[in-house]
């Protein structure tokens, strides 16, 4: 096993160092005997697979859990997190996987609330606060009103001000799980900025991400996790990321996107002038059976509010709905699941997964019908259901009746996929459908998506990834700023042609 | 490991009503005997009926305030008519008893499913509202046992193997909650609209219409209550059941039913209201005063309260201990 010792090809001592550091869970061990360093000045990727125990040891590292053994060394000193704000007096912050922020504040009070700059009476100071906020955002290439509530913003959105929250605080330790997750090229490129910026400042970066072109573009080191053990670590020059995968899950995996070409069919789904007060306008496209359509664009663009309006989430404001032909109206999500659409969401805490309900309560959820019989459930079919799918994609987890609110953030979003996949729809519309996945599973995705496309189904698939995008798509309409910009044919995909198309850089 | 939760927390209770079952008749020989206890369960029938009721409510992130004013208004109803109407059968009484109580819950469930109006203010409105109906309805004069007839006065105390019918009533209503809770399609709706009203949204359950018919459910089961109430009680008056409705949120509450919505079982509702039913029932036992009887009522229901939230954290629920820990961050940073 690939082991190089840390000291070797590093001279500096750690800003912060974690030794031998354990935490369970009821049941699962999620870190087991862990060492991580982090230097200044040096960005350091945290890999492994979902639910390895990434996000666990930022949630100790940031003082929300303790660990069961071993201790936190900043400077060489041995330190105790007892609780939040310790981690953040001794300048440690996080971009946590999933996002808590404030739906009925204002950007801006979200992102200093608590430290919040004062008046010299002790008031707040408004006017500094919003001119703080704008200056954040722009940084970021964001143009949010920092006055806008957080409700009123995209789920991308939310995620640039969590991200402008981390960085309001002044630390020198500053930890990003998956903060690229919904991020779209140009928003990563802005987000890389910022990290080159934080080591030329020599605060020292922990970041996570299941991309590896990501991973290879920033990091310097890296540490390899694989079931709560730390598996490998060193620099990451020189180091293939087949050696990383292999670390990662014991073996090596192929991705190349299992793309089948199928001949397409009729139109089943054909969107007219589709318009939304504030969202979207004038979207056309026609849907194709056995199609693979892709919807790529900027955050913000409008791709979710679309699919959400096709769900019967929203309702848009003119345009009309043909399916197989014939006029369809949507107004609730109810009514999509009867005609045969449904939306995997991509915020899964929100309005994916039920985190109290067993995993298998999940996955049955919207197909309650077909396992139930005269009205009475049926828990046998409703586990064989659950069990199928948990397969399929590799889902960890203890057992199909634990709350979904217990597993890792990536096996949280293979229980929505299943739960909708489960539904055997007619058009499945795909939001960010391997936000947050491991690479092994992402494969398992891909492929059950095109398995599905040649038994006839129509798939819209919004993504942000542009490899996902070039590699599964039929077709791809770009947006930009809720407007289409234009609809490319699989013979035309370039990452060049759907970047500038999304930007509006001609 | 839900399953094991609930079961953990069940058997916490049930260890906690039998130690106490130790205790009282320790001190009064004769409490534990199996008499004795049938009269408990039989006492406790009412509360375990109405909570059953409010649990449903809870379950979906509600509240039922106006359970206790159902059961007067409803109860006062069907007496005034078992006065007026002496021949009319019991069948039918109890039959118009359920379908006001319905009526009721119904009146509930659309404020708050058409016209999205937060459950407390709606069923605060209502308790008044009720209760004021049942004042109009008898001119705040009472029915009394002479005025009833036998059937509807004996019926709920005939003895079958020991227990009163009261007593068997409630364990058909737990039975038939305990299907529906576990076994239904609506069952499953109330546990997904309270864990994640969003998420349930996005599965095509009716959230809004989910609700209304947690309250149906509970108005229901008051109106039932109203019948058995009265007839056992052998007295209608408009204060009847008045506070109980907080009689029912405690024993949710004591029995592990999240008021957050989502998290709870039937037997949790029915262990709370039994460990509220053995409390009430062995104090006068050991002769000891009204008014310390209310005070250790209420210190006992705090500090179960507390266990059971304590315990709530310690097991399973690290998720929401999280996101207290993260809003700490958001709150203290
Ligand atoms: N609150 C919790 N209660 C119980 N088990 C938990 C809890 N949080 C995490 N776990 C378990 O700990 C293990 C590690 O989870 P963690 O979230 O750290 O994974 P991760 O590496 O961040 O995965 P992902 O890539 O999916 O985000 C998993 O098995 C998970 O099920
Ligand atoms: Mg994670």
């Amino acid at each position: 096993m690939n082991k190089i010792a840390l000291s070797e090809p590093l001279s500096e001592t750690p800003l912060l160092e974690m030794r031998g550091i354990s935490k369970s869970f009821p049941g699962v061990k999620a870190l087991n005997d862990v060492n991580i360093a982090l230097f200044p000045g040096m960005v350091t990727a945290l890999i492994g697979e979902n639910g390895a125990g990434k996000s666990t040891l930022v949630k100790i590292l940031t003082g929300i859990y303790q660990s069961d053994e071993g201790e936190i060394h900043v400077d060489g000193e041995p330190v105790a997190f007892a609780n939040a704000q310790d981690a953040i007096d001794f300048g440690v912050t996080a971009i946590h996987q999933e996002t808590v922020l404030f739906d009925e504040l204002s950007v801006a009070e979200n992102i200093f609330l608590g430290h919040a700059p004062k008046t010299r009476l002790g008031f707040v100071n408004w006017k500094a606060v919003n001119a703080r906020a704008l200056a954040l955002l722009h940084s970021l290439e964001s143009n949010i009103d920092p006055r806008t509530r957080l409700k009123d913003l995209s789920i991308a959105q939310r995620h640039l001000v969590a991200i402008a929250r981390a960085l309001s605080v002044d630390a020198r330790i500053v930890i990003m799980d998956e903060p690229t997750a919904a991020l779209s090229r140009k928003e990563v490129d802005d987000l890389f900025q910022i990290v080159k910026r934080l080591k030329a400042q020599g605060k020292a970066v922990l970041f996570i991400s299941h991309k590896f072109d990501e991973v290879y573009e920033i990091a310097d080191h890296y540490a390899v996790f694989r079931d709560g053990k730390a598996v490998g670590s060193g620099v990451l020059a020189g180091v293939g990321q087949d050696e990383i995968v292999k670390l990662m899950v014991g073996r090596s995996i192929e991705h190349a996107f299992p793309k089948v070409e199928i001949p397409l069919g009729e139109t089943v789904l054909s969107v007219d002038n589709y318009s939304h007060p504030t969202e979207f306008r004038h979207i056309s496209f026609a849907l194709k059976k056995g199609e693979i359509f892709g919807i790529y664009g900027l955050v913000g663009a409008g791709r979710s509010e679309i699919c959400q309006s096709l769900f019967g989430v929203t309702r848009p404001s003119s345009g009309s709905l043909k399916l197989n032909g014939k006029e369809l109206v949507i107004h609730s999500p109810a009514d999509a699941i009867k005609a045969g659409i449904v939306y995997v969401p991509e915020e899964r805490g929100r309005h994916g997964a039920v985190l109290q309900l067993p995993i298998y309560q999940n996955i049955s959820l919207p197909s309650l019908t077909r396992t139930s019989r005269s009205g009475f459930l049926r828990a046998a079919e409703e586990f064989a259901l659950a069990r199928k799918y948990a397969e399929r994609f590799d889902l960890r987890a203890a057992a199909l009746s634990i709350p979904v609110g217990n597993l890792s953030g990536g096996n949280q979003q293979k229980v929505v996929i299943g739960k909708w996949l489960a539904t055997h729809p007619k058009i499945l519309i795909l939001d960010e459908p391997t936000k947050g996945i491991d690479i092994g599973s992402k494969a398992a995705v891909h492929a059950f998506i095109s398995e599905l496309a040649g038994e006839g189904l129509s798939i819209i698939m919004v993504s942000s990834e542009l490899p996902e995008i070039l590699g599964m798509s039929d077709r791809v309409l770009v947006m930009r700023e809720g407007l289409s910009a234009g609809v490319y044919e699989r013979d035309h995909l370039s990452a060049e042609t759907l970047v500038r198309a999304a930007t509006g850089n001609a | 490991m839900i399953k094991q939760l609930f079961k953990f927390r069940e058997m916490l209770l049930v260890v906690i009503i039998a130690m106490l079952l130790a205790v009282f008749s320790a001190r009064s020989p004769g409490f534990a005997k199996p008499g004795n206890l049938a009269n408990i369960f039989n006492d406790t029938s009412i509360l375990i009926i109405l909570a059953l009721g409010q649990m449903t409510v809870i379950l979906t992130k509600s509240i039922d305030l106006s359970v206790a004013a159902n059961v007067a208004f409803t109860g006062m109803a069907i007496g005034m008519l078992n006065a007026a109407y002496p021949a009319m059968p019991l069948a039918l009484i109890i039959l118009i008893a359920l379908g006001t109580g319905a009526v009721l819950g119904a009146i509930n469930g659309l404020f708050v499913w058409k016209l999205n109006i937060p459950s407390i203010v709606v069923t605060l409105g209502t308790l008044t509202i009720y209760r004021g109906m049942a004042f109009v309805l008898s001119g705040g004069a009472w029915v009394n046992a002479h005025q009833m007839t036998a059937p509807f006065l004996q019926t709920p105390r005939q003895l079958f193997f020991g227990l009163p019918l009261l007593g068997w009533t409630a364990i058909v209503i737990v039975a038939i909650m305990y299907v529906v809770m576990s076994r239904t399609f609506l069952g499953r709706a109330i546990y997904a609209s309270g864990g994640n009203p969003t998420a349930a949204v996005y599965a095509g359950i009716d959230v809004g219409r989910t609700r209304f018919y947690a309250f149906v459910i509970s108005g229901t089961l008051a109106g039932l209550c109203g019948y058995l109430w009265v007839s056992r009680y052998a007295v209608a008056y408009v204060d009847i059941a008045a506070g109980f409705e907080l009689d029912t949120v405690a024993a949710c509450v004591i029995g592990g039913i999240s008021t957050l919505g989502g998290i709870g079982s039937v037997a949790g509702a029915v262990l709370g209201s039994l460990f509220l039913g053995v409390i009430k029932n062995a104090l006068p036992v050991i002769n000891i005063s009204p008014f310390s009887q209310m005070a250790i009522s209420g210190s006992v229901i705090i500090a179960a309260v507390i266990f059971n939230a304590r315990q709530e954290r310690r097991r399973g629920r690290i998720i929401l201990r999280d996101r207290g820990a993260s809003e700490q961050i958001e709150v203290t940073a």
